[in-house]
């Protein structure tokens, strides 16, 4: 069995972001770079699969350099090989690019299951594993927080409104992972030396003979508006105090 | 790297500093980043939810800390592969230690299990005491303590030492009688390393299972803070240990009980180093949180300078902690270890850096306990109530100026090892005093001339400062000769100049190269570091200097003693306060450390 997942490198949710003077990307400079927490949760999957059925797991990334990083450190939880896709350019390409050229590069892993996560945190896009599954004409199991996999099937479940909708499916399929499916494990020590002599391969583009043609393009990034400070309501006794709130609910905030 | 690329201990004061050779935090391999990550993970996930539990010193909840913990590979950098470990490099047990000081009390428990109580065995154990011993404690499945303290054996842990190993009629067995205190992990710890006298004279080292019999813990004690760690007397009453138990050689526990503590140091330094930056973390959020004279306090600039200065003194002493374990990395590469003698070369390698160990230790508690006190500062009255977890920072950092050799005793050891080795003629540093009495009437700062490059000033002042740090020593040895021992007030300074110097350097070096490797804008931040750190430190050691001169001579000679020193030390302030305040602005944005 083979099962591929799909890596997303991300800033982590505790950077603080800032806007890059063309207003429309983000600083990369100085970011601390994670993966992203869904795709963690199919990694975790994937390991799960790897001990219980013998299953063979190549994790999968795109982007420059840097994004080794966090191919390592999937390997280091007990991923079995490595490919990067490195173009120095590829962070905020239009996702269904980034499906095309993934697709590309899984293809010839001859996977049973592709593993994604539901959305990545920077973007919150969530086309990637949709479109992967839409080229590579396989079915999509979404949003997932429970896995078995049987005897060429597999069963999901997708909670929804509370509900729990099941789904089956045959393989090979995508599987995107939601909050819930597992505890992901952390890289241990042993894991992580053991990583270094894992197989990395790195390609290109042009290896796998595909020329960006984006069709999106983000044309304006705005940080959240600031936080208005709070205020004090003013008064030398609680009625004091309860009018003059009222006052300010009803002049300023105009809520009542 | 080559035999003459490496610095010997204590040289880099006779030495210009070399950037080549300088290791730095930038300097991590991958997989030492990786293993801070899963460090972090470890604390924040599976100790910082769990604080009140651990305050509690619930011993269930500490096995299974351990448990998990060995289970990452977290008990097991130092331990060979063959018994059940990793056997790393020391820079990866630092990334780990300091990744560990955030945790509440565990870094303490972890620190002595995974040093003091491990290392022993590591170092001079024989092949059947490792296999036997070493897998477990690599696993977490056994802790381990460390018995030298006793009510009589503090900072004289030798001297002092009254517990007793006779030898059993039959000759299988020691009989230990005697009682260590101040254990840590007593209560807790399956496998002790017990200091004792055998026939009341010899010094020497037993691995000692609790089982044993005669072997019992005191009641825990009432402590100022780590109060999530154990820490009680261990008894022995005609305790018997089987021969085979005893550690190295007869007569040579003294070669573990420094060695130990030699690398007990610098550990100790990149544990605080963990703390600091934690306790810079929540002090930072904390400014930008809380408002008055409607304006969040992080905006104040005597807030802004404090969370300033401490980012500063952690940039420095984490320059100082893995500088050091670089230099002792690089001195262990040239040791085999299949050499049948590993454990006394090894130890050897190590010891070479006793000087910058303790320098270390020294250095990083004094830099937690300036953290941690003004964080409760900032806190202000909340500060002070055990809401706030700057109180249990305050109260956690204190032990680190005591233990692992007070900060006393690590004072008196920098000018004191220095000394032997100018004796012995291992550092050249007579010879430099000689030379630099001779030349400095002549000198005038006046011709100098610096190059028109980033640091260069700060250059020139490191190069100063040893100038100085000489001066005061050869001053004092041609004065006091053999008595310089007995001149603690004088040493305390030369130890204060020797450690300031060295952070200085290394923090420039550090500098030096991140300038090279990303350029003088993006090297912005290191840069000011180093600028500011000099500006508040040389008056610091002018001030040293001339105090020990004022003590060693008087009249004429002191006024020449002075001029010289004046020259030596002439700096002209730089606008500090503006440097400052844009490292608070990076503090502020990055929340904390801003190179963390
Ligand atoms: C929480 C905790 C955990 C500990 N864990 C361990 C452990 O696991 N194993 C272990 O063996 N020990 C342990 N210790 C003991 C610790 O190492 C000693 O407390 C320490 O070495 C100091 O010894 P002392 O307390 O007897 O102080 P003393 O030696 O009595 O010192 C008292 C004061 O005198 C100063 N002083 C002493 N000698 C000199 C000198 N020559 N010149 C100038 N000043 C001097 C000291 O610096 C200090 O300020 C622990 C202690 C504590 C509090």
């Amino acid at each position: 069995m083979n099962i591929v997942v799909c890596i997303k490198q991300v800033p982590d949710t505790e950077t603080q972001i800032k806007i890059a003077s063309d207003g429309k990307s983000i600083e990369t400079d100085d970011i601390k770079w994670v993966m992203n927490p869904y795709d963690e949760f199919g990694v975790e999957e994937a390991l799960v699969l790897q001990k219980e059925k013998g299953a063979e797991v190549t994790v999968v990334g795109a982007g420059p350099q840097r994004v080794t990083e966090a191919l390592r450190t999937a390997l280091a939880m007990g991923a079995d090989k490595a490919v990067l896709i490195e173009d120095d350019d590829f962070y905020g390409a239009d996702p269904i690019t980034v499906a095309k050229v993934l697709a590309k590069a899984i293809e010839p892993l001859n996977p049973d299951i592709i593993f994604f996560g539901q959305r990545a945190v920077d973007d919150d896009s969530g086309v990637v594993g949709s479109a992967v599954a839409e080229f590579l004409d396989m079915p999509q199991l979404s949003v997932v927080t429970k896995v078995e996999v049987g005897d060429g099937t597999v069963q999901a479940h997708r909670p929804v409104e509370g509900a729990t909708l099941v789904l089956e499916s045959t393989l090979p399929c995508v599987i995107t992972a939601q909050k819930g499916l597992n505890e992901p494990r952390y890289a241990s020590l042993p894991g992580i030396m053991k990583a270094k002599k894992k197989p990395l391969e790195v390609i290109s583009l042009a290896d796998l003979g595909v020329e960006r043609d984006d069709k999106l393009e983000i044309v304006a990034l705005n940080p959240p508006p600031e936080r208005a400070p709070g205020k004090q309501v003013e008064g030398e006794t609680g009625q004091e105090i309860a009018i003059n709130l009222v006052k300010l609910l009803r002049e300023e905030a105009k809520v009542i | 790297m080559a035999e003459n690329t490496i610095l010997k201990g204590g040289a880099f004061i006779l030495e210009p500093g070399n950037v080549e050779i300088c290791f730095t935090p930038e300097d991590w391999s991958d997989e030492h980043r990786m293993i801070y990550k899963t460090t972090m993970d470890f604390v924040n996930n599976e100790c910082m939810p769990h604080v009140e539990k651990i305050e509690a010193k619930n011993e269930e909840f500490a096995r299974q800390l351990f448990a998990t913990a060995g289970e990452l590979g977290l008990l097991g950098t130092d331990v060979p592969e063959e018994y059940g470990g990793l056997g790393l490099d020391k820079m990866s047990t630092c990334v780990v230690t300091e990744a560990m000081g955030t945790a509440p009390s565990f870094a303490v428990s972890h620190g002595a299990h995974t040093g003091i109580g491990t290392l022993p065995i590591v170092y001079y154990g024989t092949k059947e005491q490792k296999e036997k011993y070493l897998p477990d404690l690599a696993m977490g499945t056994k802790i381990a303590a460390y018995c030298l303290t006793e009510s009589g054996a503090g900072s004289d842990a030798v001297g002092g030492c009254r517990t007793k190993a006779v030898l059993s009629e039959d000759g299988k067995h020691y009989i230990l009688n005697g009682e260590k205190i101040f254990i840590t992990n007593g209560g807790w710890a399956d496998t002790f390393i017990v200091f004792a006298k055998i026939d009341g004279t010899d010094f020497t080292a037993f691995i000692v299972e609790r089982d044993f019999p005669g072997v019992s813990s005191g009641a825990e004690e009432k402590k100022l803070g780590i109060k999530g760690s154990s820490t009680t007397p261990v008894i022995f009453e005609d305790a018997q240990v089987p021969v085979e138990n005893m550690l190295y050689e007869r007569g040579k526990g003294h070669h573990i009980a420094l060695n130990v503590l030699n690398i007990g140091r610098y550990k100790l330094g990149a544990a605080t180093l963990g703390g600091i930056k934690g306790a810079l973390g929540i002090a930072t959020r904390y400014a930008k949180d809380r408002q008055q004279f409607g304006r969040s306090i992080a905006e104040f600039g005597m807030i802004r300078e404090k969370l300033a200065r401490i980012a500063t003194q952690a940039y420095m002493a984490e320059s100082v902690i893995y500088r050091t374990v670089g230099m002792i990395d690089a001195s262990l590469e040239h040791v085999d270890r299949a050499d049948p003698d590993y454990p006394a070369k090894a130890s050897e390698a190590i010891r070479e850096y006793a000087i910058e160990c303790a320098m270390c230790k020294v250095f990083g508690s004094e830099v937690l306990d300036y953290t941690v006190d003004e964080c409760v500062q900032i806190h202000g009255g909340y500060g002070y109530t055990a809401e706030y977890p700057a109180e249990r920072y305050f109260r956690d950092a204190r032990i680190n100026r005591i233990f692992e050799g007070t900060n006393e005793v690590n004072r008196l050891l920098i000018p004191g090892e220095t000394i032997k080795r100018a004796m012995s003629g291992k550092l050249p540093f007579m010879q430099a005093a000689t030379n630099l009495l001779g030349e400095i009437m002549e000198y005038s700062p006046l011709m100098v001339e610096l190059p028109d490059e980033p640091l260069a000033l700060q250059e020139h002042m490191v190069g100063m400062c040893k100038k100085a740090v000489i001066f005061v020593a050869g001053v004092a040895a041609q004065k006091f000769m053999m008595g310089l021992a007995q001149e603690q007030e004088v040493l305390a300074r030369m130890a204060d100049m020797t450690i300031e110097t060295f952070a200085l350097e290394s923090g420039l070096l550090r500098a030096k190269k991140a300038i090279a490797k990303l350029g003088e804008e993006k090297a912005a931040l290191y840069i000011q570091f180093v600028e500011a750190y000099l500006d508040e430190t040389i008056p610091k050691i002018e001030t040293w200097a001339k105090q020990a001169l004022a003590y060693i001579e008087e009249g004429d000679d002191l006024r020449t003693q002075l001029v010289g020193l004046r020259k030596l030390l002439k700096y002209q302030p730089i606008n500090a306060i503006a440097v400052k305040q844009a490292i608070a602005d990076m503090v502020v944005e990055k929340n904390g450390y801003p190179l963390g």
